[in-house]
């Protein structure tokens, strides 16, 4: 314990702390970790601003890695932890690392609400589609057919995809990398600190023991230009290993299509310029999957509006003003008293 | 009332020593307002008081039905009382069904004021009744006070500009007048009340107002039935001092914050709705200027993870609750205690189990508090005795909370939170401040670095340079704070968290006997909102010369380090609660004593006399 946030700038490494990482090894979790005090140096948080807060699973073991502080709290719950300590200190920097059974399942309620209510919070959602401390369950967002210890014969019921449930409940901030993606997650990261509200970064996750692979279709990097696309504000939605491929309205101009620029009569000047402030863009940009579309990675919708606790704190703020406190005496005897007088 | 006695003659009044009085109707008909500003009134007046509202759970009931009534009840004397009285000597029926509901209460020779414009044919069926009550002779044991009120009040209103509809709301200000003339009470509060109401429907409050004078000017005038009269009741001898009415409620949330003050830490209130506990988000929601942010939560859990996500920022956490919102906040409260953050949990116990019985009262969440987590999860409990005495408890739960670093549960229940007593002032600046130091030194720092004395843990904040560390459910080393697996780490721990709640029996005040001698025949023991109805059980029967003692607990858990030996001064032990057997098993795992159990499960509040039954039926002959 006992470190002293150093006066000289701090480095990546200075955000480790001390203790021994026990992920598995090859875990997604280390590439994340390592894009997260990456991104920390660059934007130079002081130690002791710094608090992550996590849930249960095995990306909530997070914060034990940091150097900062840090509050490990229980199934589900983190946004709601770290909602109540954003109200009471909005000086901190706080940051919420979460599961997809943590965030989607049991606290499901919870994410949605810290969205909606639009709390100034990082919330990175580390989506593996399985439970991994618990050995191997199917999970909210695991694919149809998962095959695991409590679905033998594989999962029945639809996933659920996180960014879209995101953009429903009304967030102002979504994007989503990939834990080996490190030339993209910095870049990510600071774009969802800079966001002051509610910033949901879904960021997916190899679970080597009990999911291997299950990005392999679009995260491989033989793959990965032709089956995802990165967006970038203000440039056209254009991807694959020749960035010939390209993001189009769809023929009955209601939604969009995957298209080949050279093709079928498209030209550049049929590809969609990315907007990360409208709305509908970006639900279907979230909502887009494999094979059909390409993986949509990078920021997709960054539209801010007024964040929870600074609204809070202002009509505090407001009543004090209106309402100057007076003494404790003061607050107890407002109102109807009487006085009974001695020998009354 | 066996006390109602006729003293002296005072302006034509006849002077009464006390008088309960029930106001019962539909409850759509303002029963719970017309209470309140008698309750106000009376206040002023000087005399002592105990109230106790009784509602349904429905809001608005299909109107006329009988589970739809509600009632108000208050005792008021020129004595000091403790109860909101057994039997009413006046019941204020508005509607059949109200009749219906407490008729059975009134002694032989108790008024009974009825709205008569209320008993239609279908309203009195509506009430279950067969035959007209007014008509069948089953009012013949009483003193009736028939009056078409629905008629005096729209004609009284009828210069108001209201509607017809609005004119007959106006009803239950007819009966308050009606009631003030009675017994004397000053209507300037209740018309005060009324202006500022409705200052922006000045012909609402005109209505109500003239209801009020038309009520109070037809008592005067009118020939009342012979056996009722105009009364007095003299002003209760009280210690001086500022007084005031004031709630449980309002109590704990003024406690709370003085605590808070105290502790030198704002207040974070995290709360989801649930009745009775609402009122405590509604009232402290209003003391924002005093450093109080509340926060109401997408639910139970996230409203205890809230203020456990607030103390950790370095503001003493509240939430706020009733035993099934207490329930679904148990994990969390779990990784407070294991964290050794502060925290205060208040829980408005209410009927249950289940949903139960959410508007009336019960003491049946002892269990819960004392035991009711997984894993050995000790923690300290305190109850309040009074609606006033909600104040300091708030205050002691605070004080615990900080200096032991813990999670800390403090039971009221809805009779508590609703019951209005007048309550002397006191003076905040007498209350011993226990300012809260963070941690700021870095050297030889860890997280759980113990005070040798009090065993609680150094509360080091966020933003502290220097301080950071990692907090978290999985069981952390004794020495470095750092996640341990160790057995033997695991068992000192666990032995640690529980000394450290023991030794807060030290720290608390002595067991004292609230009534009685210190030792005798019989001790009875009670917790929570029945210390009136006990304490006045008792006091009857210590003047009639019997040996029994009143034992009330406030420190539920731990219990005051002399308790055991105070038990065993006595030859029996009574525990009377409104549960099936709590604090009397608690007891008898505690201290291996032969304690015997009365309950009542019922919704309402002990009377005096069956307490004093079941007292005298064990030391008398
Ligand atoms: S189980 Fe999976 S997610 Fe968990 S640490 Fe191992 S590889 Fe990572």
């Amino acid at each position: 314990m006992n470190i002293e946030t150093p006066v000289e700038a701090l480095k990546p490494n200075d955000y480790a702390s001390d203790q021994e990482v026990r992920w598995c090894p090859g875990c997604g979790d280390y590439a994340i970790i390592k894009g997260v005090h990456r991104t920390l140096a660059e934007l130079q948080i002081p130690l002791e601003k710094l608090v992550f807060f996590s849930g249960i699973g095995c990306a909530a073991r997070f914060p034990y890695y940091m150097a900062s502080y840090g509050f490990h709290t229980i199934h589900g719950r983190a946004p709601a932890l770290a909602t109540g300590a954003k109200l009471a200190n909005p000086d901190l920097d706080i940051w919420v690392v979460m599961g997809d059974g943590d965030a989607l399942s049991i606290g499901g309620n919870h994410t949605m609400h810290a969205i909606r209510r639009n709390v100034d919070l990082n919330l990175l959602l580390f989506n593996n589609e399985i439970y991994g401390l618990t050995k191997g369950q199917y999970s909210p967002t695991s694919q149809l057919g998962t095959r695991s210890p409590s679905t033998p014969q594989g999962s029945v019921d639809a996933p659920l995809t996180a960014l879209s449930l995101a953009l429903g409940a009304g967030a102002r901030f979504v994007a989503r990398t990939f834990d080996t993606n490190q030339k993209q997650m910095p870049g990510v990261l600071k774009a969802a600190h800079a966001h002051k509200g509610a910033s949901l970064v879904e960021i997916i996750q190899n679970c080597i023991v009990y999911n291997d692979g299950a990005f392999d279709g679009w995260t491989n990097k033989k793959v990965v230009s032709d089956n995802s696309i990165s967006v970038e504000h203000g440039k056209p939605l254009i991807f694959g290993a020749d960035s010939n491929k390209g993001l189009a309205k769809s023929d009955d101009g209601f939604g969009i299509q995957a298209v080949t620029i050279g093709e079928n009569g498209v030209t550049e000047a049929d590809i969609l310029i990315h907007d990360e402030t409208n709305k509908i863009l970006a639900m279907m940009l979230a909502d887009m999957k494999q094979p059909e579309f390409p993986v949509a990675l990078g920021v997709l919708y960054n539209n801010p509006a007024k964040a929870f606790d600074e609204a809070v704190h202002e009509q505090l703020r407001e009543v004090t003003e209106a309402n100057p406190p007076g003494s404790l005496n003061d607050m107890l005897r407002k109102g109807r008293t009487w006085t009974v007088e001695e020998g009354a | 009332m066996a006390t109602n006695v006729a003293s002296t003659e005072n302006g034509g009044r006849k002077a009464l020593d006390s008088v309960v009085i029930r106001f019962a109707g539909d409850s759509g008909d303002g029963m719970q307002l017309t209470g309140t500003q008698f309750t106000q009134s009376t206040a002023l007046m000087g005399n002592d008081l105990a109230t106790f509202p009784d509602f349904p759970a429905e809001i608005r009931a299909p109107a006329g039905t009988t589970f739809g009534v509600s009632a108000f009840q208050i005792n008021f004397a020129s004595f000091d009382i403790q109860t909101p009285g057994d039997d009413p000597d006046v019941l204020v029926a508005m509607n059949p069904a109200a009749l219906k509901v407490h008729l059975k209460d009134v002694p032989k020779g108790g008024t009974v004021i009825l709205n008569t414009d209320a008993f239609s044919e279908r309203n009195i069926a509506r009430a279950g009744y067969t035959e007209n009550p007014l008509e069948d002779g089953s009012l013949d044991n009483h003193i009736v006070i028939a009056i078409e009120i629905n008629k005096l009040t729209n004609a009284a209103v009828a210069d108001c500009d209201v509607t017809s509809k609005e004119a007959t709301r106006c009803k239950n200000f007819w009966a308050l007048g009606l009631m003030c003339w009675m017994y004397n009470r000053d209507r300037q509060p209740t018309i005060d009340w009324v202006n500022q109401r409705f200052g922006k429907l000045p012909n609402i409050a005109a209505a109500n107002i003239a209801a009020l004078n038309a009520g109070h000017a037809y008592a005067e005038t009118v020939e009342l039935p012979s056996g009722v009269e105009a009364y007095i009741v003299p002003r209760a001898k009280v210690v001086p001092g500022t007084y005031r009415a004031v709630t449980g409620t309002e109590a704990a949330a003024w406690g709370l914050v003085a605590g808070a003050k105290k502790a030198g830490l704002e207040l974070f209130l995290g709360s989801y709705p649930i009745t009775p506990a609402s009122a405590l988000l509604h009232t402290l929601t209003n003391l924002k200027p005093y450093g109080v942010t509340t926060f109401q939560a997408e639910d139970e859990i996230a409203a205890v993870c809230s203020a456990i996500g607030a103390s950790y920022a370095g503001k003493l956490g509240l939430t706020s609750s009733s035993g099934p919102g207490i329930a679904l906040k148990t994990e969390a409260i779990g990784l407070a205690l294991v964290t050794e953050l502060p925290l205060v949990i208040v829980n408005v116990q209410r009927g249950g189990p289940s949903t139960g019985l959410p508007t009336k009262t019960e003491q049946s969440d002892l269990f819960q508090a004392v035991w009711g987590r997984n894993a050995d999860t000790p923690l300290p409990v305190v109850a309040s005795a009074t609606p006033g005495d909600c104040f300091e408890t708030a205050i002691e739960a605070v004080r615990l909370a900080v200096k032991y670093m813990t999670p800390v549960i403090f039971l009221s229940d809805g009779y508590l939170a609703n019951a209005a007593e007048p309550w002397e002032i006191p003076d905040a600046d007498d209350v011993e401040p226990f300012p809260v130091e963070f941690r700021t030194d870095p050297e030889g720092f860890h997280p759980y670095l113990r005070d040798e004395k009090t065993l609680a843990r150094n509360w080091a904040i966020p933003g502290t340079p220097g301080l950071m560390h990692r907090l978290g459910g999985i069981e952390k080393d004794y020495d470095s704070g750092h996640i341990s697996y160790d057995s033997d780490n695991h068992h000192r721990m666990t032995k640690v968290r529980a000394a450290k709640i023991d030794g807060i029996a030290n720290d608390i005040p002595a067991q004292a006997v609230a009534t009685g001698e210190e030792s005798g025949k019989l001790a009875v023991v009670g917790w929570g909102s029945t210390f009136g109805a006990i304490n006045q059980a008792v006091g009857r029967c210590v003047k009639d010369g019997l040996s029994v003692s009143h034992i009330h607990i406030r420190h539920v858990w731990p219990f005051p380090a002399n308790l055991e030996e105070l038990l065993s001064k006595f030859d029996r032990i009574i525990v009377p609660e409104m549960n099936n057997g709590q604090m009397v098993n608690v007891l008898r795992a505690k201290f291996l004593v032969d304690a015997e159990s009365i309950t009542q499960i019922t919704g309402q509040p002990f009377k005096v006399s069956t307490l004093e039954r079941e007292i005298r039926s064990r030391v008398e002959g």
